[in-house]
């Protein structure tokens, strides 16, 4: 009866060890998926990360740069870019600005969060300097100018000739920290 | 206590229940607990039915009639819930614990204390769950999926559903585990792997897959509830998140989920197909292997679910080719069953009327599945009713086809007398009646582009609503037929032989109807 018992315990031990891994694998779905997306750019996610000025540039070819921009889910926001579209050469830098009017009478914390379609053109959308690294704090009633810095790769597929740049911009909830 | 009643007392342990309502509570009785789960299910299946007929009231003709939106919505999300944590798991893991042993040649489950305690959470899951939709804000209504962020942007009453669902994971994990450790270690000498019947073989695989993706839903409810109350951002993306990611860890549990949901029916018709054909099981072998490769298949499809979200060509090709992929194994199964019929001496019992039934509808399921598989057309069925017709036709005239199948072809060894035939072949034909006009006519709607989950719709759709109205209300109230059959049968009736059909095979029919309180404390010899 004793060995009967002790193949149970075993069995079910196992499986318990099985059950704790897949679990755990649940939460390491998360890291595997922000890894495949930033390798890929699957998800139309562009790097967070200031990019360096680009090294080449095919003068021949012109893209069109969309800019869209979204509020989310009703919040007190007016935002949107001050450029409608772009031409671009491949491999030259150029500068764009989106608007952001706190329309709420209290301070508060905003944050953008961009995102490039078609998404196989993400991974060549690069950013020297963007409003999205940051959060950025207003005043009731505040306006404010936005700058972006951004050039897109030479190498960008023959295929792509237009990329729209969407952010959407959230409240992060926060109360401004003031200066800091 | 006197020493008589003392003896008295021991002897009751040891042949036959403890009297009184602690009899259920205590009980570590496989028995017991497979008609407890079989009893609980089916007092979901009526709940969660409730809940259909109020959806499909409310859609009976356009406009806004008889409940306001939110409370629609959260109709069909709890119906979903339901119906699928509520009535086919908790039925399918109910017949297990009945049949298992029986089936086996064991005295009972590896874990029992283990297996009285997995049916017993499941009460409290389904209260926590049951009680959201009184309390301020209703219950879940962002769909049964609980995709973020619409999910988290309800009441607080949210924390019920993810700890109910919490509830219903530990449960099902620790039935699986009970019913692995069952079958791995409690087989009757000389009772082979491969001789094992297609029912244990399916539960087999079937407690694999739940051991493996119940976790993974409980991490990515999990990941909701700290979103939504503890501020960290998995799904957010103003926090970095992403809301797509949910979906993927979502439908990897959710596909093999549906497998979950559908093998072990593939066990149950492939016992009754047999016994009414007269003939053994068309190949046993490749039935066994079909039903791993479909397990195994699950794992890799789930994106399937969400070829809208915008994925790359190669991933598209990729989940659509896998997908259609499992019509293969899937098609071996339906072929073998044929087979199984084809030249028996078949008759038409009710068992068999439903496997029957499942047969050919579960089919009809299977091929609008692979219309769904086709990437490019699915961008245009994708959250229509055609999706909802899909997969109600693997799940009502399949699961719970198979279910009540079960149920008719055991009842008369559960309970030591034979159900009312008639009255079960009745059963059977109004149910399938009203059932194709209730689903048939969502093919239709949904082609024609009738979004689901919405409580209003446009004209056009509004004479084939009208029809599945009226099928819904014939089947829903067709189904008093069944606990009246069931319930007459408990009773009395014509008393069952062992054998009970005449073509069965298996150990379970070789101990006395009805099924004594212990079985096989010696185990039976294997041929």
């Amino acid at each position: 009866m004793n060995a009967i018992r002790r193949a149970h315990l075993v069995i079910a031990g196992k499986l318990s060890l099985l059950v704790v891994g897949m679990f755990g694998f649940g939460y390491l779905m998360v890291p595997i998926y922000n890894i495949l997306c930033d390798i890929t750019g699957l998800n139309g996610k562009t790097s967070s990360i200031a990019a360096v000025a680009p090294k080449s540039v095919d003068e021949d070819r012109l893209v069109t740069v969309e800019f869209v921009s979204v509020v989310n889910s009703a919040a007190a926001w007016t935002f949107k870019p001050m450029q409608r579209t772009m031409q671009v050469v491949p491999g030259q830098t150029y500068n764009a600005s989106y608007e952001v009017v706190n329309l709420s009478g209290n301070p508060a914390v905003g944050q953008a969060v961009p995102s490039v379609a078609p998404s196989s053109a993400a991974k060549y959308f690069n950013k020297i300097e963007c409003f999205c690294f940051t959060h950025q704090e207003f005043g009731a009633g505040d306006r404010k100018e936005m700058p972006l810095v951004f050039f897109v790769e030479e190498n960008l597929p023959r295929s792509i000739d237009t990329v729209t740049l969407s952010y959407t911009y959230f409240d992060t909830g926060a109360q401004p920290a003031g200066d800091s | 206590m006197s020493a008589a009643s003392a003896e008295h007392h021991d002897h009751d342990d040891h042949h036959g229940p403890a009297p009184g309502l602690t009899r259920w509570l205590y009980t570590t009785n496989h028995k017991d607990i497979g008609t407890l789960y079989l009893l609980f299910s089916l007092l979901m299946f009526f709940i969660g039915g409730g809940m259909a007929l109020i959806i499909r009231a409310e859609l009976f003709q356009p406009g806004l009639q008889l409940v306001d939106p939110l409370f629609f919505n959260s109709m069909t999300t709890m119906h979903a819930l339901v119906m699928i944590f509520g009535v086919v798991m908790p039925a399918f893991v109910g017949l297990a614990n009945w049949m298992i042993p029986m089936m086996i040649g064991a005295p009972d489950m590896a874990l029992p204390r283990l297996n009285n305690w997995s049916f017993w959470i499941m009460p409290f899951a389904f209260t926590l769950l049951l009680s959201t939709l009184f309390m301020e804000g209703g219950g879940p209504a962002g769909g049964w999926t609980l995709y973020a962020p619409l999910s988290l942007q309800g009441g607080d009453s949210f924390a019920f559903v993810i700890f109910s669902i919490h509830f219903m994971g530990i449960s099902s994990v620790m039935g699986s585990i009970n019913i692995v450790a069952t079958i791995f270690n409690m087989r009757a000498p000389g009772m082979t792997l491969m001789k094992m019947p297609l029912f244990v073989w399916t539960w087999l695989i079937t407690a694999f897959l739940l051991i493996a993706v119940m976790p993974v839903l409980a991490g990515a409810v999990t990941m909701l509830l700290t979103d939504r109350f503890f501020d960290t951002s998995f799904f957010s993306a103003a926090g970095g998140g992403d809301p797509v990611m949910y979906q993927h860890i979502f439908w990897f549990f959710g596909h093999p989920e549906v497998y979950i949901l559908i093998l072990p029916a593939f066990g149950i018709v492939s016992s009754i197909i047999p016994t009414f054909a007269r003939k053994p099981l068309f190949g046993y072998a490749s039935m066994v292997y079909a039903t791993a490769s479909i397990a195994f298949l699950s794992f890799i499809v789930w994106a399937h679910h969400m070829f809208t979200v915008g994925m790359p060509l190669a991933g598209e090709m990729f989940f659509m080719f896998a997908t259609m992929m499992i019509s293969v194994p899937t098609g071996v199964k339906v072929f073998n069953w044929i087979a199984t019929m084809w030249r028996g001496s078949m008759t038409f019992e009710t068992p068999m009327l439903f496997a029957v039934g499942f047969l050919v509808m579960f089919t009809i399921g299977g091929l609008s599945g692979l219309m769904l598989a086709i990437t490019p057309a699915d961008i245009q069925y994708h959250d229509t009713y055609f999706v909802v017709a899909h997969f109600h036709y693997v799940l009502v005239p399949g699961a719970i086809y198979s279910i009540m199948a079960a149920t008719y072809y055991w009842l008369p060894k559960w309970t030591g007398n034979m159900y009312d035939e008639k009255w079960g072949k009745i059963h059977f034909w109004v149910s399938t009646i009203f059932l194709n006009v209730l689903f048939f006519p969502m093919h239709f709607v949904g082609l024609a582009g009738m979004p689901r989950r919405i409580p209003d719709y446009s004209m056009q759709f509004a004479d084939w609503n009208a029809v599945a109205t009226i099928g819904a209300f014939g089947f829903g109230f067709s189904q008093l037929i069944f606990v009246y059959v069931v319930f007459k049968c408990m009773k009395g009736g014509e008393k069952a032989t062992d054998e009970v059909w005449e073509g069965a095979d298996g150990l379970e029919w070789t101990v006395p109807s009805p099924a004594p309180y212990h079985t096989f404390e010696t185990p039976p010899p294997i041929r």
